[in-house]
């Protein structure tokens, strides 16, 4: 067997924790599963891939940066693109979401969450048609590191990339005022507001942090697999086994838990084929919490 | 009586329109008092207090602190109007450790003076200093209602507000809490509490109110009330009775 696979399920990881982060998020802090987040993932790669075109039409091509295959563009537009993505979650929220969220009724915000996501889905392939499109079509060669590991420079830096935002939400989470506002949010929503946390700011700060981090999951799955209207709900299940693996509510739970669904597919892809990934996930996910209901990380409520 | 600070008049509130749980209650609370609001099961005690706390819908009345309106005032915002609340039950963040249940509270707080006010509180409660790393829902149930209060006088509240504090602990905690509670009376600070423990409650009080079906229905100097024949026909029912067992505490 080659150890290829830790790379490939890294990277596959690293999308899917990632993504796993907001559900996980959404799920503690609102109560709800968002089935939306997935398109939030497709429409964040889309607007960076709209950035990326407008940059390039008006400045001309712009060369990659050293062993890259991107430049400086996808890093202006995916900083804009999270930034969209951030503002379309909030936006979702406002207009849909929070309005049902106020009648108090759990399953009527997941179904909404379910109709967003088809008509987000729908609405891209509208608008970009179905066809697959990628960043860049440029090919790069996967240098060997030894013990028959190939990895690219693109593949590298999204993992470097990853390591530093799940870093920083980690320490946002546990550092600082809105972090813990964040955890208190999700432990005792009426004493939140007693201790004088104002909800309604904590509820769009955790919107833009899982939209943001949509985005960024997103783009990696544009830069090294291909762009597509259903990106994003494709990786529904996985973020949401990765989630609940971890233990609902835990950002290194839910990074975990993308790392070793990744892992555990591309292994599985090379020991019983590729058709068979999902279900290897999936028989990872009910050993786990057939031993710990709770997930890894997950606590007890008291 | 010297100055006011909170002042409720004639409050209604209810959870649902048109029933009302509160009705007409209206209660004064000066500078420096404990106030103890008394009352039997189901007198609509805790309702009285939440709507204060800005917790139940206000359907009528007024609800003024240090001189200002707060009738209207969400939740959120009682904090910083100088208003801290301690509910009944579920009043700490279970999977947070103890300073981050005081540090989670200091959202109004100047930013430099917050170490030293945590330190402030683990001076007054010196159980809690063990404890700030652990998970504040491995406290026992009297260590828990004293991180509850700890948090809610971190942000120098004009009022301190507690819905009954006893209820629930076992005989032991509950002198753990009224000795807390005394201790706090010394220390100045201006406190409203519903009690259903009305000996002990009374015991450290200077006034005390007895509310029955959601209206005030007597008012008197709380070392008097005990022995105060209306209060046990009010409180106990429409008999008086010999035995004083403190009212079902």
């Amino acid at each position: 067997m080659s150890l290829q696979f830790v790379v490939d399920g890294l990277l596959t990881g690293s999308m899917i924790g990632l993504g796993a982060i907001g559900v996980t998020l959404t799920y503690s802090i609102l109560r709800f599963s968002n089935f939306a987040h997935g398109d939030f993932m497709a429409w964040g790669t889309y607007a960076t891939l709209a950035v990326v075109s407008a940059i390039g039409a008006t400045v001309g091509k712009v060369a990659p940066i050293a062993p890259l295959s991107f430049g400086w563009p996808l890093i202006v537009a995916l900083v804009v693109g999270m930034a969209f993505t951030a503002l379309l979650a909030l936006l979702l929220d406002k207009v849909l979401f929070s309005r049902l969220r106020s009648q108090g009724q759990a399953i009527i915000v997941v179904m909404a969450s379910f109709g967003a996501s088809m008509a987000l889905r729908s609405l891209l392939e509208f608008t970009f048609t179905s066809r697959p499109t990628y960043f860049s079509r440029a090919i790069q060669i996967a240098m060997p590191v030894g013990f028959g590991i190939r990895i690219t420079s693109d593949q590298i830096a999204l993992l470097l990339l990853t390591a530093v935002l799940v870093l920083a939400v980690h320490l946002l989470m546990t550092r600082t005022q809105t972090g813990r506002s964040m955890q208190a949010l999700s432990q005792n929503a009426a004493l939140a507001r007693i201790v004088g946390i104002d909800v309604a700011s904590v509820v769009r700060v955790t919107w833009v942090i899982g939209g943001a981090l949509a985005c960024v999951a997103g783009v990696m799955i544009g830069i090294l697999v291909q762009i597509r209207p259903f990106m994003g709900f494709d990786m529904l299940l996985p973020m949401f086994a990765a989630a609940i693996l971890g233990g609902i509510g835990s950002i290194p739970g839910a990074v975990l838990g993308g790392l070793i669904i990744g892992l555990a597919e591309a292994g599985a892809v090379q020991l019983i084929g590729a058709e068979w990934r999902a279900a290897v996930s999936f028989i990872i996910l009910m050993a786990v919490l057939f031993v710990r209901p709770i997930g890894l990380f997950g606590v007890r409520e008291r | 009586m010297s100055e006011i600070v909170l002042d409720v008049r004639d409050l209604e509130a209810g959870y649902e329109p048109g029933v009302p749980i509160v009705r007409g209650a209206s209660i004064t609370v000066a500078k420096g008092e404990i106030v103890v609001v008394l009352g039997p099961n189901g007198a609509g005690k805790s309702s009285f207090i939440k709507a204060i706390a800005g917790l139940v819908p206000i359907t009528g009345g007024t609800v003024f602190l240090d001189g200002k309106d707060i009738t209207a005032a969400p939740a959120h915002t009682m904090v910083r109007l100088g208003l801290a609340f301690v509910p009944q039950t579920e009043n700490i963040f279970p999977l947070m450790s103890v300073e981050d249940n005081l540090r989670v509270a200091c959202g109004i707080l100047e930013r430099r003076e917050i170490p030293a006010r945590i330190e402030e509180m683990y001076a007054a409660f010196p159980d809690l200093v063990r404890q700030r790393r652990t998970a504040a829902g491995n406290l026992s149930g009297g260590q828990r209602q004293m991180l509850a209060v700890a948090r809610a006088l971190i942000v120098h509240p004009k009022v301190l507000v507690l819905d009954e504090p006893s209820a629930g602990l076992s005989p032991k905690f509950v002198s753990m809490v009224f000795e807390m509670l005394a201790g706090i009376r010394k220390s100045g600070v201006t406190v409203l509490l519903v009690e259903q423990n009305a000996k002990a409650a009374l015991a450290i009080g200077d006034r005390a109110y007895v509310l029955v079906e959601g209206k005030d229905r007597h008012e008197g100097i709380a070392s008097e009330l005990w022995n105060d024949p209306v209060v046990a026909e009010l409180y106990l029912g429409q008999r008086p009775r010999k035995s004083g067992t403190g009212g079902g505490a």
